[in-house]
């Protein structure tokens, strides 16, 4: 057991220094942060200074070590436009995200799995042509797109809801509403195809021949049978609580994380960057090692050895 | 005393394909019935459909009473009140029809709650004393095990243990030691006789071995396209076959003892369910085979005291042992 | 002739063992899945290899292949050293011996029409030219009772004997000297299986081709070999001619096995063992069958016996009290189990 967790985590931090390596490396060949933070036409020494000052005209190796040389430290770094530290930018704006992804968390829940499973129990019928309709189209249809038409028709044409800004709990609907439908389409198509495995299985029909009442059979055999693929893609939700709301909160101008990832790389602002990236990393890596966790805990055929090893 | 089962006319169809073409089969209280056949010739959807458990696109008709009570397309509730409970089914392959996520301790009481009203202690009590029953060693543990963490064998037993739960009155079991090896088969299939001779449980056994069923069951039912085409005490059946299709499966399995030589092989295959011939089914395979078999149907007849073959020129006595011989 | 003599094929000892982990979080163990196996083959000869699952014999026919290296003893064809799998000369082997499945399905690509996958070999190692291939391919699979126009089917258009019957053709399209019958007849019904018997015992007779008919259907050896071993847990335990081992076994387990062979118009009188087969990663000390024997003698708990001639009748039997080396016991039904 120590030693499943001990790999995990070791993976999971060989993760983490890989993506931050590869922020870092990009970041710093694709653009000069003293140009973009300061403006074009500064005189040149002020730039010259500002390069100075960070570090920027050391070797990239140097500025590499000496930046995870400063996590160990416990310094993630500071702005380069107003200077404050890293983390706390970061942190202020998490909150802000979480009041969109986790209602849309519950909302691909709620609408996707439902969903799926009464498809899956009446396969072929009306439903179930409806239901894997809808969800191709809310997950082929790219966030920003869905996102746009919502504001086009409740707040342009109707005018029901606002369209942009976090003032009040108004301004939630429509950025909740474009991340749950593509989630919950996901959710539903994937749901209904584990649930159709499940229940051409065997041991349903061993349940129904010992007396079982169908309804119970579904939800006493076939759910919890069910549960264990679909908790992979479910953990992958929840490892992009943070991450997974970029495109959104740039379009409704939500003053989130994934608003401030998009300004800060425009702006080459880098310990931001990073520090957001390896907040990222952190967070889908644990979600991962959750949900290896989980299996162990639904699938008992994982935690004990198979009886034979046949030849 | 009527037949503890009867089944009339029976017709299974899926998607205007028939799987069933009319079976009429009958089980005496206490009695072991065996039904064989190869693969495709409807011996499990029979039983799969007397007991309601087909899928829904699937169309039954026909006639199968219980107890002189007609329980074809019943409500669902009073199928599963008798499912598992007057009538349970086990089925063949045992590490796949038990629920990989639940103890076995846990499947058996749940069979025990809907057919004997036992639950937590005493229930526990009863399934320990079902595994014992059924030969489990270490039943007390094994109630907490997980399905794969237990032999094919004693998977079965397992199945059985949990058909017992209900007390039935008829025991199917659908090709039970298919997929388990010679000597567990051995073991299943003297365990399903001792619960015969404590209980006096009817037995159906479903299977393509012949050898199986000639020492457990009294009566042999042998099916072919969905049709019953002969049947007879299992004795008989063995040692003087009427249908040429029972006399050429016979004559297929490879001796024992004797000389060697090429197997009486029956040539051709099975006809698929949607390009059935003409008149008998089996006409096209058959060395007795003469134009009039290609009109109609051969409907089962008596051909001797007890012995049933739907064969227009069915095999007389002496005939079937030269074939075998041969 | 005395080129009939010499064995085509001769596995000495093999021994091949796997590490399987328990779970998720557990511990890696040894599993012993052949502990000690020689065999020979000869030409025009079956050799039937039974027992029941986890007895090794369908890694002992991989080895025999040469499919998987033994991790001790070795196996020599036609006198050389079978060489690693993968280099040049194993390659060349392949045209000299090939394999026939349990699931015919399997074996054959579903994609590819059953003409093109009989082809496949001629192509690999260069028989014949393009120009003639058809007309080798439409031999092969009269040979085997196919019709030349079911080259353009697909597997999943065949019944289950023909799909066999198209693997064993693409088993033959090189002319191999040896060929391996891995449960060739257990997915098929009991009419078919009467007709691939016919068919493979036709071939053989024909291109003196040798195999090793690996099943648990001691009623099909009896029908295809030559010779019969039995194995148990990775060692053979008994080894002669059918007749005289169906007839009379001399190895315990074959007689459990043997009288389990269901039969027509026979009541009662079986032996039924107790028990389960063993779990290879859980071995018994001594004899590995001693758990389930009926007669197991002390001895049987500490020395594993070898396989050699009974003094009677030469029977090769791996069995302390068959031998008479020791007289039966009364059974060990409590034992002790290898150190893992």
């Amino acid at each position: 057991m120590l030693r499943f967790l001990g790999l995990r985590l070791a993976r999971a931090l060989l993760t983490m220094v890989l993506v931050v390596t590869f922020a870092f490396v990009v970041l710093r060949l694709s653009g000069d942060p003293a140009l973009l933070i300061m403006s074009a036409d500064a005189p040149p020494e002020a730039i010259a200074a500002f390069r100075q000052a960070w570090g920027l005209n050391d070797p990239i190796w140097q500025q590499y070590i000496r930046y995870f040389a400063a996590i160990f430290r416990g310094d993630l770094g500071q702005s380069m436009r107003d200077g404050r530290p890293a983390i706390e930018l970061v942190a202020e704006r998490i909150p802000a995200t979480l009041a969109l992804t986790l209602p849309a968390l519950a909302m691909k829940l709620g609408i996707g799995i439902p969903a799926g499973i009464h498809a899956a129990l009446h396969r072929n019928s009306f439903a179930d042509r409806a239901v894997m309709l809808l969800a191709v189209a809310g997950f082929t249809v790219p966030s920003f797109v869905l996102g746009l038409l919502l504001v086009l028709v409740f707040a342009v044409q109707l005018g029901w809801l606002p369209s942009g800004g976090q003032e009040s709990w108004r301004h939630a609907v429509l950025p909740v509403l474009t991340l749950g439908i593509g989630g919950a389409a996901v959710l539903a198509r994937f749901t209904r195809s584990a649930m159709l495995e499940v229940l051409g299985q065997p041991y349903m029909r061993t349940a129904l021949a010992k007396g079982v009442p169908w309804a119970r059979a579904v939800r006493r055999h076939a759910l919890p049978n069910a549960a264990i693929p679909t908790v992979t893609i479910v953990g992958f939700m929840v490892g992009s609580l943070l991450a997974g709301a970029v495109v959104v909160e740039s379009v409704f101008s939500w003053p989130g994380v994934g608003r401030l990832l998009v300004v800060a790389v425009a702006n080459r602002d880098l310990a931001v960057v990073q520090c957001i990236l390896l907040l990222v990393a952190a967070t889908m890596v644990s979600a991962n090692l959750a949900v290896d966790l989980l299996y162990g805990v639904l699938d008992p055929r994982l935690r004990s050895a198979p009886r034979e090893a046949t030849a | 005393m009527p037949p503890l089962v009867e089944i009339a006319g029976l017709t299974a169809t899926f998607d205007g394909v028939p799987a069933l073409r009319g079976v009429d089969l009958s089980v005496g209280r206490g009695e072991a019935v065996a039904l064989v056949g190869e693969s495709g010739c409807g011996k499990s959807v029979t039983w799969l459909a007397a007991l309601g458990l087909l899928p829904g696109k699937a169309r039954v008709a026909g006639s199968v009473r219980l107890d002189g009570q007609e329980i074809l397309n019943a409500p669902p509730a009073t199928l599963d009140a008798l499912r598992g409970g007057r009538v349970a089914m086990i089925f063949q392959d045992p590490a796949s029809s038990l629920n990989p996520v639940h103890r076995i301790g846990r499947q058996i009481t749940e069979a025990l709650a809907l057919h004997r009203g036992l639950r937590g202690a005493a229930a526990r009590e009863e399934a320990r004393r079902l595994l014992d029953r059924v030969g489990m060693p270490d039943s007390r543990r094994r109630l907490d095990a997980y399905p794969h963490e237990l032999s094919g064998g004693q998977n079965q037993r397992v199945m059985i243990a949990m058909a017992l739960a209900g007390s039935p009155e008829l025991l199917v079991a659908d090709e039970p030691t298919t997929a388990l090896d010679v000597t567990i088969q051995a073991q299943i299939l003297e365990l399903l006789a001792e619960i015969r001779r404590d209980t006096g449980m009817a037995l159906v056994l479903i299977s393509h071995d012949l050898g199986v069923v000639a020492e457990t069951c009294e009566r042999v039912c042998v099916m072919y396209a969905g049709r019953i085409v002969e049947e007879t005490a299992a004795a008989d059946l063995f040692a003087a076959p009427a249908h040429p299709y029972a006399a050429g499966l016979l004559a297929a399995l490879p001796p024992i003892d004797g000389p060697r030589r090429p197997l009486a092989a029956i040539p051709g295959g099975v006809p698929e369910p949607w390009a059935m011939p003409p008149g008998c089914p089996y006409a096209p395979r058959c060395p007795r085979r003469v134009a009039a078999c290609d009109e109609a149907v051969p409907r089962l007849a008596t051909v001797a005291p007890a012995h049933r073959a739907a064969c227009i020129r069915p095999l007389p006595e002496g005939a079937a042992r030269e074939l075998l011989s041969a | 002739m005395s080129v009939n003599d010499e064995p085509l094929l001769h596995a000495q000892d093999l021994v091949r063992r796997y590490a399987v982990r328990r779970g998720m979080f557990g511990r890696p163990a040894e599993v012993r899945a052949v502990d000690g196996v020689s065999l020979t083959l000869r030409r025009g000869q079956t050799l039937g290899l039974v027992g029941e699952s986890g007895c090794g014999k369908s890694t002992t026919g991989r080895m025999v292949l040469g499919l998987e290296m033994p991790d001790s003893g070795g196996v020599a064809f036609r006198n050389e050293r079978m060489p690693p799998p993968g280099t040049p000369e194993w390659r060349r082997l392949r045209a000299r011996m090939a394999m026939v499945y349990q699931d015919p399905l399997g074996a054959l690509d579903r994609r590819l029409d059953i003409g093109v996958q009989v082809a496949e070999p001629l192509e690999i190692h260069g028989i014949g030219t393009r120009a003639d291939r058809p007309a080798r391919v439409e031999a092969l699979l009269r040979s085997v009772g196919l019709r030349p126009d079911q080259a353009r089917s697909f597997p999943h258009e065949l019944s289950g004997g023909q799909r066999q019957r198209a693997v064993l053709a693409r088993a033959l399209a090189t002319a191999p000297d040896l060929l391996v019958c891995d449960e060739p007849i257990s997915a098929l019904d009991v009419s078919i299986q009467a007709q691939v018997m016919n068919l493979l015992s036709e071939v053989q007779a024909r291109t003196g081709v040798a195999m090793l008919f690996i099943s648990h259907d001691l009623r099909a050896v009896r029908q295809m070999s030559h010779r019969v071993a039995v194995m148990y847990l990775g060692r053979v335990v008994e080894e002669g001619e059918p007749d005289d081992v169906l007839r009379a076994p001399a190895h315990p387990y074959a007689q459990a096995l043997v009288s389990a062979i269901p039969h027509p118009g026979r009541r009662g009188g079986r032996i039924v063992l107790k028990g389960d087969p063993p779990n290879p990663a859980a071995r018994p000390t001594g004899c590995a069958f001693h758990p389930r024997c009926a007669v197991a003698a002390a001895v049987c708990a500490r020395d594993v016996p070898a396989l050699k001639p009974r003094a009677a009748d030469r029977r090769l039997v791996a069995c302390h009290v068959a031998q008479g080396e020791a007289a039966p016991g009364a059974g060990l039904p409590r034992h002790a189990l290898e150190a893992a």
